[in-house]
Parts: C-alpha cells; structure tokens; sequence
C-alpha cells in the first residue's frame, strides 16, 4: 500500500474528511473504470463510484492492511457492482461507447470496430457475476490471482477456474468475428 | 508430446506462469491455439471506457461528501490534559458534594456540575459509539473481525472513566458512578480481547454488551443528563 494511501486512511479512521477526501480524489477513476466495465452501463457505472466511496467510508474500520487500499476497494466495487446487476430484472440493452479512434480513414475497418466491440460488451454480459468480476480484475486492472481470490474473498482456485471459464466464453463468442 | 491444457495458455497470456513459452515454440497446432487465444483477448481490449471529465474527482467528492455519515471526531473534552481533567473533576466533586449539604446551590457548584455533566455525557456518548460499533459489526462468519480500532477507543475511554467515576463517587453521585463501573468492566473486556476476533468470540463479546444492556443505560442516562443540564 502506498504512504500516502496508509496516511490518508488513518487521517480519515480519525474522523478527518480531508483524509478520505484524498482517497476518493486517487481512486475514483479507477473505481469508474471497474464499475464500467462490469456493468457496461455509464450512469449504473457512476452510481457504483458513489455508492463504493459510501460504503468504504462506514466499513474503513474494518479495513486490514494486509491487502492493499485499491484491491480492498475494488472488492467493494465488485460488490455493488454486482448487487446492482442483479437487481435488473430486465437486462438494459448494451451500450457501446462511440470509438476513440476516430481518425481511422478506412470506413470499412471502423465498421468492423464497431461490430466487434458489440459482440464483446455483449459478451460480457453473458459472464456470471464472479467470471466478469475476476476477469475484469485479471484482463483489465493486472490483479494477480492472490489479489483477485482476496477481492472476490474466495480461493485462489476458485478465482482461477472463474478466469477460465470467462476466457472460455469469450472465445467461444468472440473467435468467429476475430 | 504432452500439450499443456487451455488453462496454462491463459496463465501464460497473464504472464503467471512462463515454462509454455518453449512448448509454443516447437508444436505449430498449440501456437495456432494460442495466437486465437491473444486475438479474442486483445479484442476485449477493444472495449472503450468512455473519458470522465478532468475534475472528475472533485465531481464525485461533492457527490459524496454530503452523504457521508458523521464519524466522531475527538471533541474538546479529549483534548483537555488528564491532570487538568483530574483536579477540575475532584474540585467539581467536592463543590458539588458541599452544595448537596446545602438546599440552595452556589453560583461556583452550579458551575462544577455542569461541567462534570457535559464531560460525563460526552464520554458516554463516546462510549455509545464504541459499543454500538461492535455490537453492530457484520459476523465475519468463518473469517476475522478486525476491532483494533474500537480498541485504541476503548483504552483512552478506560483512563477518563476512572476519572469520571472516582468523581461522581466523591460527589455522592452513586447512580452515575455504578453506571461507570458497569460501563468500565466491558470497556476492559473491548481492550483485553484480541484485536482480530473469530465468529464465535465476536458473538461472546457482543453478548456480553447486549445482556448487561449497556447501551440502553447509557441512552437512558444520557437522557438525564440532558433534563439535569437544563435545569442547572
């Protein structure tokens, strides 16, 4: 964990809000990324941010610093990310953010872009709760699998078969329009 | 040959584990197998998260701020020296304790009083706050509760409730001081249990606080308090 995080969480464990202020100011985008790419959804992904922060403010006495401040937080993004996925009992339809790469002068090639950015959201979104959330944590944030069985407070084990079986599934998804 | 299953060519893409590299090398059919692994995956990539303004940090801190809820903070009363608490404490004490012989209460007791009262009452509301934090932590189940926290509280409260009691019984205050003393027995146990308690001895501790109804005193208490502080 990083200085800066250890002192900001015991300024803030003191009822200090400046400390947690500075916590808030160094994860949020990160929080905002996880919280997109589990969701796929840019409000559902700014409502977690929030309720993320919320919730790790009342739990940061239980906060242990065995594991780092961020794996710490991004469990708690996981969380909410999944409550709140299941908690839609209809599933909203993928959205799929407008291309960075704007400057590609070949029409044909950001037409396949497209197409194949659609079929991963929508591939995503046929994960399980626990295969998007490990995967993400492994594909997108670089967590190590000690780390990503700590965030999903499961076994290492478990948290590996959960990368393959969303690795599984996105190749079976994927492989035929790469 | 021996080929190593799907799941080593997607630690080996996550760089744990790096003895494939040499296998990949030498069978054409793994190689094949692998470069459609690293094209599904490097399609996912493909997948923008959409850019968040450049104060997107302040943005949510004014989102959340508000909503936090209050975590106590140490008050005036924690600031205070314990030697300069003591003396204004047994002078308060004997003050109070002469004007008790007396019916009407002199301007200098009156003011004695009222201090021990609003010392006492932040004390106990601390207190509350300790007590309430652990009797409503989650059951950590078959995992640890770390209260290291509640803990350090709950040393610093012991000191001043010694105090706080010793005061009170100087005054003839016998209510509070058996509050205290009740108050002191579980605030020793907080700081004498291991700061990382399993289920079961979460249970213990909490079931003490609950059966000695602790908390309701003190809301009780603090309620007197609060009717006594009025009339002074």
């Amino acid at each position: 964990m990083e200085d800066s995080d250890a002192l900001a969480i015991a300024r803030a464990k003191q009822g200090d809000s400046d400390g947690f202020r500075s916590l808030v100011e160094r994860h949020s985008r990160s929080v905002f990324r996880l919280a997109y790419r589990m969701t796929g959804n840019e409000s559902d992904a700014e409502d977690i941010v929030q309720e993320t922060f919320l919730r790790a403010y009342k739990q940061l006495n239980r906060y242990e610093s065995r594991s780092s401040f961020s794996t710490w937080l991004y469990r708690i993004a996981s969380n909410c990310s999944v409550d709140l996925i299941r908690s839609r009992k209809v599933r909203q339809p993928v959205e799929v953010p407008e291309t960075l790469a704007t400057n590609d002068p070949e029409p044909d090639r950001m037409v396949f872009s497209s197409q194949v950015q659609k079929k991963v959201a929508e591939a995503m979104e046929e994960l399980s709760g626990q295969e998007r959330t490990a995967f993400v944590l492994r594909h997108f944030e670089g967590l190590s699998i000690d780390e990503i069985s700590t965030a999903l407070g499961v076994g290492g084990n478990a948290a590996k078969h959960a990368i393959f079986r969303a690795v599984q599934k996105l190749r079976r998804a994927l492989e035929p329009v790469v | 040959m021996m080929h190593p299953p799907q799941e080593d060519l997607v630690l080996f893409y996550y760089g744990e584990r790096d003895d494939v590299a040499v296998h990949l090398r030498e069978c054409e059919a793994c190689r094949h197998d692998y470069q459609s692994l690293q094209r599904t995956l490097n399609a996912v990539d493909s997948l923008p998260v959409p850019e968040r303004p450049e104060d997107y940090a302040s943005i949510i801190w004014k989102r959340v701020a508000p909503k936090l809820p209050a975590r106590p903070r140490r008050s005036f009363w924690w600031a205070v020296p314990k030697w300069a608490m003591a003396a204004a404490l047994v002078i308060g004490a004997f003050l109070i304790g002469r004007s008790m012989q007396r019916p009407v209460m002199s301007p200098l007791a009156s003011q004695a009083n009222r201090t021990l009262l609003v010392a006492v009452g932040d004390h106990l509301d601390r207190s509350q706050m300790v007590l309430a934090e652990i009797v409503n932590a989650g059951d950590p189940g078959k995992g640890q509760l770390d209260i290291s926290y509640e803990q350090k509280i709950a040393e610093d409260l012991v000191d001043n409730n010694r105090l706080y009691r010793t005061s009170a019984d100087s005054a003839g205050d016998r209510a509070t001081a058996s509050l205290l003393d009740d108050l002191e027995r579980v605030l020793i146990e907080i700081t004498h249990t291991p700061s990382s308690v399993s289920g079961q001895q979460f249970e213990e501790l909490k079931r003490r606080i609950e059966d000695q109804g602790l908390m309701f005193k003190v809301r009780v208490f603090q309620n007197r308090i609060q009717e006594k502080d009025k009339t002074i």
